[in-house]
């Protein structure tokens, strides 16, 4: 196939980004899209030109390095996916696709579509563990956790940290990743006691990295890769007012 | 350097580790936070290393590539992680554990450091756990197990098919907490480019910025290399694109022996290649077989759907050739057996390199909500890249490059031949023989940095409590990072027609055709002479745009194939030397009658550890032997 990228290029992130507008012929329908971006890239070397910076490792959906926005969208236009998970298959023949890095402002553009997204590094340090030395620890079956308990844990602790949530959230909140790393730790008995704490030093960072707050418009749920419900957020809100309330 | 200590503690097996223990030399609390540590890597066990380095207080700086610690190629681990705890009641153990890898591992691993991985394996379980990593539980709540090949108990944890990711949260959780304590700080997208050794001992690294290009110079009393292995060098492979084994050769350039280069594992159950622009090859983990049966049809070239194919014109070929371990026999003897049906012609899909993994049995027996639950992330992994559903239809799995049980030598404290560097996980050599069962890579590599080298790297450092802070303005660092610079400029100054990717494609094809799954003389000889004239190649025509003062991501890949491009020559070189089959490593010279790896204790039965001697020269082997003291050595079978 053959299809047409607008691509956002920006230098640095000092410098003005603007849209490039590239032809790619011959396309495979077989490529995932970030083999079109490999084959874009590899054209643009041997054209002599700059090839368009991103990031991507595992290329199997668990590595969270890739985030584009695509059309419109974070990690495209297929729901629990992730960028480099998207087919050419949902594209057609002859199609535009407009291609830009996450926006938001506690994620700067470091060039073309990579932005540093090390403030969730920072959200997690500020809180996001159990607090525990190696060499502590008791028997593994000493303490018992619901099968149910244990579940939901996997489920939000599944978030890979890509940022899509905070690309597609209007007030580029982080509420939805904070969220699940909170109730994440918040199922096993051992997590609980740092709890109320927990939720008050990384919404606290948070805040300070420049995020915005939550007005429950679920851009979030919607395209995480990974499926984590919203109503993790409602899990947070409630960690969070408790220890409120005891301060 | 003419022989290996591998500092081998005396004494029964089962007590060399705590024997050992006692006598390791500590370092005081007060004293700690004088000494810097370097780890190199982020992965379960740079992370492991890192944090638990950190919580007993030394000065730990830790770089990876990534952007953040979180994105370790050990998030890509699916099935899970091995511990001797016998929840099933299955009658496993330390020993058992010990034996199953030994013997996996095809007597080619050390006897002493093989039965520590499994004694601390229990403890990693209990840590993870306690750091909030979600196993699977059964409705008691508690812990539950499953199997993996090369073994007859269960005694695999998981959490679905993505414990690695699971893992590497929690580890990467502990870590946080350590860079927010400062006992750790943390230099992500940095490439370390090269290793600084003063006076005979490794004190520091020349790092890349992979933002600025900046070249930094970091120093410490001691380096731990946490980088991974290196089964990129077959371009198309399970691993993350940008894993690459680059440390690791520039440790064995400055002096640190690499062993056993050759021992690569190929893993049965990937994503078969689709097409000539695929760069990654996906993997499906070991697990599915527990529950799905391998077969190819029994007539040559039938092209019906998989589903019309009846049940008695199926080649069950595993559950046929090895009916005690059936599905679950080790990855290379599966790897192997998929590549003899497809050779002789049994081949299924578009290309006839693949064979079926079916689940039709599991879902009328177990019902698909239990398949689901295990399985759930892998099956739509598969549904996504290939358009159907192993629900319906069986699954097509090819073997793929994967792991590398070889890697830097090390010693029984995992120090390498280069004082004060150390090399933990799959950057190392020691546990894995030459071949890896499944789900024992979380538990090695973990093992290693929570549990053995924070012990025995203090008695390293117990004799630099006295050495003061590494200064960088000395000679060596100067010299380390002007060659590292005079290497940037040199392949930004080729300005040929081909890009790095194009060269790490053809050097994997080489690689693939004479060093992967089988290999002979006349092959390996071969493969020298190409490897050779591509390399000369590659520095003649190679293009890299930009510069070195920004983000270069063709600048980095240019450089890890550029290293590949000699790693490769040693991985042939070793694969030539030993003239036996063994685990992973299938000369065809040797084989049993029926087609099995056959071994040569007699003249064999060592670590192959190689040493830099210059550039242009042959590097010079050194024989570590191996004696089994506790185990028989005997014809591995799986029959």
């Amino acid at each position: 196939m053959n299809i047409t990228l607008k691509i956002w290029r920006q230098k640095n992130a000092k410098s003005k980004g603007r849209f490039e507008t590239y032809k790619l012929n011959n396309v495979a329908t077989d490529m995932s899209f970030l083999e079109m971006l490999d084959y874009l890239n590899e054209t643009l070397i041997t054209q002599g030109q700059e090839p368009v910076a991103f990031e991507h490792d595992c290329r199997e959906g668990i590595c969270g390095s890739c985030g584009i926005y695509i059309n419109g969208r974070p990690h495209g236009n297929e729901r629990r996916t992730t960028t480099c998970e998207l087919r050419m298959t949902q594209f057609e023949d002859g199609c535009t696709i407009t291609v830009e890095p996450w926006r938001a402002a506690a994620f700067p553009v470091i060039k073309d579509l990579v932005v540093d997204r090390s403030a969730f590094d920072k959200i997690i340090a500020a809180g996001g563990y159990i607090s525990t030395n190696a060499g502590a620890a008791q028997d593994a079956n000493a303490i018992p956790v619901s099968k149910h308990n244990a579940d939901l844990a996997f489920d939000t602790a599944s978030c890979i940290g890509c940022g899509a949530c905070v690309a597609a959230c209007k007030n580029a909140s982080a509420m939805l990743f904070v969220a699940a790393k909170i109730a994440h730790l918040a199922q096993f008995p051992q997590g609980r006691i740092e709890a109320a704490e927990r939720a008050k030093k990384m919404i606290a960072k948070m805040d300070e990295l420049g995020f915005g707050g939550c007005t429950n418009t679920r851009a979030c749920e919607a395209e995480c890769p990974k499926g984590i419900s919203i109503s993790t957020i409602a899990k947070l809100n409630r960690e969070f007012i408790s220890a409120k309330i005891k301060d | 350097m003419n022989t290996l200590d591998a500092k081998i503690p005396e004494g029964p097996l089962a007590d060399k580790w705590a024997n050992h223990k006692a006598k390791l030399r500590l370092v005081n609390p007060a004293n700690r936070k004088k000494i810097d540590i370097i780890v190199v890597g982020t992965g379960l066990a740079g992370s492991s290393a890192a944090s638990t380095l950190g919580e007993l207080g030394y000065n730990v700086k830790v770089f990876c590539y990534q952007d953040s610690p979180r994105r370790a190629h050990s998030v890509a681990a699916q099935g899970g992680i091995n511990a001797a705890k016998n929840y099933k009641n299955d009658n496993d153990s330390v020993y058992r554990l010990f034996y199953d890898m030994i013997k996996g591992g095809d007597f080619r691993a050390r006897e002493a450091n093989v039965y520590r991985a499994a004694e601390v394996s229990n403890l990693v379980i209990d840590h993870y756990t306690a750091l909030g990593v979600p196993f699977a539980r059964d409705y008691g709540g508690l812990i539950d197990n499953r199997s993996f090949g090369g073994v007859q108990v269960s005694r695999t944890f998981y959490a679905k098919g993505q414990t690695g990711q699971q893992c590497q949260i929690g580890a990467y959780s502990a870590l946080s907490r350590q860079i927010n304590n400062g006992t750790v700080t943390m230099y992500s997208r940095r490439e370390m480019i090269d290793l600084v050794v003063v006076d005979g001992k490794a004190r520091g690294i020349i790092a890349r910025n992979l933002i600025t290009g900046e070249i930094e110079r970091h120093s410490a009393h001691a380096v731990v290399l946490a980088t991974g292995g290196y089964g990129t060098i077959y371009y198309l492979s399970t691993l993350a694109l940008n894993s690459n084994g680059s440390a690791a050769w520039k440790a064995y350039k400055k002096g640190a022996c690499f062993a056993n280069p050759s021992f690569v594992q190929i893993h049965p159950t990937s994503i078969p290649v689709l097409n000539d622009h695929q760069c990654k090859l996906t993997l499906m983990s070991e697990s599915l077989r527990n529950d799905g049966r391998v077969w190819v049809p029994k007539q040559k070239g039938d092209t019906r759907k998989p589903t019309d194919i009846p049940e008695d014109e199926r080649d069950y070929y595993l559950e046929r050739r090895y009916p005690a371990f059936g599905n679950l026999v080790p990855r290379d003897v599966a790897s192997r057996a998929a590549k003899e049906r497809c050779d002789a012609g049994f081949g299924v899909g578009p290309t006839g390199l693949s064979v079926y993994l079916d689940f039709r049995d599991a879902i009328n027996k177990k019902g698909r909500k239990t398949i689901e639950e295990n399985y759930g992330n892998l099956f739509e992994m598969y549904e996504k890249i290939i358009g159907e559903s192993p629900y319906e239809t069986p699954m097509r799995i090819y073997p793929a490059g994967h792991y590398t049980m070889g890697g830097l030598w090390v010693d029984y404290n995992l120090m390498t031949t280069l004082p004060g560097l150390f090399a933990i996980g799959e950057a190392n050599f020691s546990d894995h023989g030459a071949n890896r069962l499944g789900a024992s890579s979380l538990m090695q590599t973990s093992g290693d940095g929570y549990f053995i080298l924070p012990y025995t790297i203090s008695d390293y450092l117990a004799d630099e409590i006295k050495t003061p802070k590494i200064q960088t303005n000395t000679p060596e660092f100067d010299e380390a990072e002007k060659a590292a610079q005079e290497r940037i400029n040199k392949l930004l100054s080729i300005k040929g027609t081909e890009t790095a990717t194009s060269f790490h494609k053809r050097l994997g094809k080489i690689m693939w055709d004479y060093c992967g799954m089988v290999r002979n003389e006349e092959g390996l000889k071969k493969a020298l002479g190409l490897i050779d004239k591509l390399r000369d190649e590659f520095w003649k025509n190679l293009r890299v745009p930009g510069t070195g003062e920004e983000l270069n991501q063709e600048l980095e890949k240019a450089g890890r194939v550029a290293d590949f491009m000699e790693l490769a020559k040693l991985l042939v070189y070793d694969a030539l030397n030993r003239k036996e089959s063994c685990g992973a490593h299938f000369r065809e010279e040797s084989q049993t009658d029926n087609g099995e790896t056959k071994r040569d204790d007699a003249n064999f039965a060592y670590v192959a550890a190689w040493e830099f001697k210059g550039e242009g020269t042959e590097p010079q082997l050194h024989k570590e032997s191996l004696t089994f003291d506790f185990v028989k050595l005997q014809q591995r079978s799986y029959k």
